[in-house]
């Protein structure tokens, strides 16, 4: 603010104190927004350390390895959950994985603009659904009309029509990631392709596809860690069995599942040892593993991010 | 090639209808003779009264014009008079617009392109074309180079091929050694000479070219211009181009667009003149295209 008191003819190209105060403090604001979605985070994160650490100390250690999840009983055996939140995540990616692409491909090479317009928004109604909705639909649909048909001996609550539920859900987000990834392939590649003669289905399965693959692969990454966080589809048809199984026709806890049955309450016990902490423990495990797939999926775009 | 049979027969059973039609639309059109004493070559190629629309928009008015066999045609005029348009009718690349809509033929060795059973995608294996942004697949020298042939179902010595499209298009010497590495890590000039022998590989029978250089140094410019010559032996080539010197350098015939401003203000593409390039760059029949070669519109 040395010149401020510059003759008039001299050019004043100060800013006006006034403005810059604006600005500064329109800083702060988004700064402070900022800072406390971190310090949010954080303040969580540490919680759920804290809390697990605790856990850690009431039991055993061995206890992580006996037969099961059965928290009252001091079994706390990691391992099933983690298996069956992988199965669970395994069935809704075998579903996803192939509708997501395959819709998306449509939308992005086949649909008509008009087409497009009326298919894109219909996807995202799917996206909104809510997850309870699809849990029940799970239990009172596709368990009997479809699992149970195919497979008698499957049981009411089994890991099959979960993941089929779960990857309904997650059909939109692998779509609609794949498809704003192959969109973004320039027209010109394709235009090169057609111009050699290739026929559309090569032009996006030889050329788009593989052009837009780290945005698939991103796609794909961010469903898994989706279907892994999923809460109430599973708590409400994969049922609460706790011995491991890797059968898709039965049913058992995963980590969301068995998070949610503790935190409900319905596994707490006054005085148990350990048992509403496990709740924690088994949420800092989650925790690092879609924090993994996210910071893997980054990599991915990152990585293989092509220049065209 | 496996679809070279099949062109065979469309050639022999069309040979004299290319021949005779030649003569009755240079006729039809007084501006636009093709003048010279000498017989011109067959023609593989012709547009009769085409027109282009893109939506209500009227791009390209009542274009006919001839492409003659073995030789290099090229199309000049000023920015936005439908050159590109009128190019990619040739291999019915407009079709990938939504909104454009083509009336008129555009005969090959007699055969409407735009009848109702014809194929776009064999028409494109027998025209082909390079583009004016060098567009090379995200994938190995290699693979761009495979890439039409394999779709097309290429059942030879694929290496040989390779390198036969490298060779002609003289770049095989600069990429022998990195033929597995991504096309993206060539020079802009080395892409757009990929982007010909990747064009080549399918052994088309034309080539079209949008202003292939405009993206490249003079080097680079007068390599590929080489290269134009080398192949117009065995291709047919239309090139699209803003540079006059490089019109009257390589081809050998030229047609002059020009755009007509309608009385709704819309800008329609037409052809003003068509002849040898010779005579288009000496002797122009017309005052729009003298004033275009000497540099005072456009
Ligand atoms: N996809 C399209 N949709 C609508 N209009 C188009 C489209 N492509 C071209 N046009 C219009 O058609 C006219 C002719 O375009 P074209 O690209 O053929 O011109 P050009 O002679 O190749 O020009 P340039 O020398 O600048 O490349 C222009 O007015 C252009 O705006
Ligand atoms: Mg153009």
């Amino acid at each position: 603010m040395a010149l401020t008191d510059t003759s008039p003819q001299t050019m004043d190209l100060t800013g006006d104190p006034k403005r810059l105060a604006r600005e500064a403090r329109v800083r702060r604001v988004f700064l402070a927004a900022s800072v406390i979605s971190i310090v949010v985070s954080v303040a969580i994160i540490l919680s759920l350390v804290g809390e697990a650490w605790n856990f850690l100390t009431k039991i055993e250690l061995g206890d992580l390895n006996e037969n099961g999840w059965f928290p009252r009983r001091g079994r706390f055996q990691i391992l099933a959950l983690i298996v069956h939140t992988l199965v669970i995540s395994a069935i809704a990616m075998a579903v996803a994985a192939p509708l997501g692409l395959g819709a998306a491909i449509y939308l992005s090479e086949y649909a008509r603009p008009n087409v497009r317009r009326v298919l894109k928004p219909s996807l995202e109604v799917l996206a909104g659904i809510p997850s309870v909705v699809l849990g029940f639909f799970a239990l009172t649909f596709i368990t009997p009309n479809v699992v149970k048909n195919l497979f008698s001996s499957a049981s009411q609550s089994n890991f099959l029509a979960a993941g089929i539920a779960v990857g309904v859900l997650i059909v939109p987000l692998v779509a609609s990631v794949s498809e704003d990834a192959m969109r973004a392939v320039p027209t010109a590649m394709r235009e090169a392709s057609y111009g050699l003669g290739a026929k559309r289905w090569h032009t996006s399965l030889r050329v788009v596809v593989p052009a837009a693959i780290s945005g698939i692969v991103a796609a794909m990454i961010l469903a898994v860690s989706r279907a892994i966080g999923e809460t109430m589809i599973v708590a409400l048809a994969a049922g609460t069995n706790g011995i491991m199984t890797l059968s898709p026709l039965d049913g058992g806890l995963t980590m969301t599942g068995a998070m949610a049955q503790l935190a409900i309450g319905s596994d707490q016990v006054a005085g148990a040892v350990a048992a509403f902490q496990s709740l924690f423990f088994v949420g800092l495990v989650l925790f690092f593993m879609t924090f993994a797939l996210n910071v893997l999926s980054e990599r991915v775009v990152r990585r293989f991010r092509n220049k065209y | 090639m496996n679809e070279g049979e099949s062109r065979v027969d469309v050639t022999r059973e069309n040979e004299g209808t290319g021949a005779m039609t030649e003569e009755p639309t240079t006729a039809d059109h007084d501006d636009a003779v093709a003048g010279g004493d000498v017989p011109a070559p067959a023609v593989v190629l012709e547009l009769d009264r085409l027109n282009v629309f893109y939506g209500d928009f009227h791009a390209v008015r009542d274009v006919s014009l001839p492409i003659h066999e073995h030789e290099i045609t090229a199309l000049i005029g000023p920015s936005g008079c439908g050159k590109s348009t009128v190019l990619r009718c040739f291999n019915r690349m407009n079709d990938l617009i939504e909104t454009a809509r083509v009336e008129g033929a555009v005969n090959y060795h007699g055969v409407d392109l735009y009848a109702p059973d014809i194929d776009p995608v064999q028409v494109r294996r027998h025209i082909g074309m390079v583009f004016q942004k060098p567009n090379p697949f995200p994938k190995s020298i290699y693979d761009n180079i495979a890439y039409g042939p394999r779709i097309g179902g290429f059942s030879g010595n694929l290496d040989d091929l390779v390198e036969e499209s490298l060779t002609r298009a003289a770049l095989f010497d600069e990429v022998k050694d990195k033929l597995q590495e991504s096309a993206f890590a060539l020079s802009g000039g080395q892409q757009q000479r990929l982007c010909i022998a990747r064009a080549i590989a399918t052994s088309p029978d034309v080539v079209l070219m949008d202003e292939p250089c405009s993206a490249l140094d003079p080097i680079a410019t007068l390599r590929i211009e080489e290269l134009m010559q080398e192949l117009k032996d065995d291709y047919t080539i239309v090139i699209v181009t803003h540079n006059m010197q490089q019109a009257a350098r390589v081809s050998d015939r030229t047609a002059f667009f020009n755009v007509q401003v309608g009385e709704t203000g819309q800008r329609t593409g037409h052809l003003v003149e068509y002849d040898e390039t010779g005579k288009i760059f000496t002797n122009p029949g017309e005052r729009a295209t003298e004033e275009y070669i000497t540099g005072r519109f456009g």
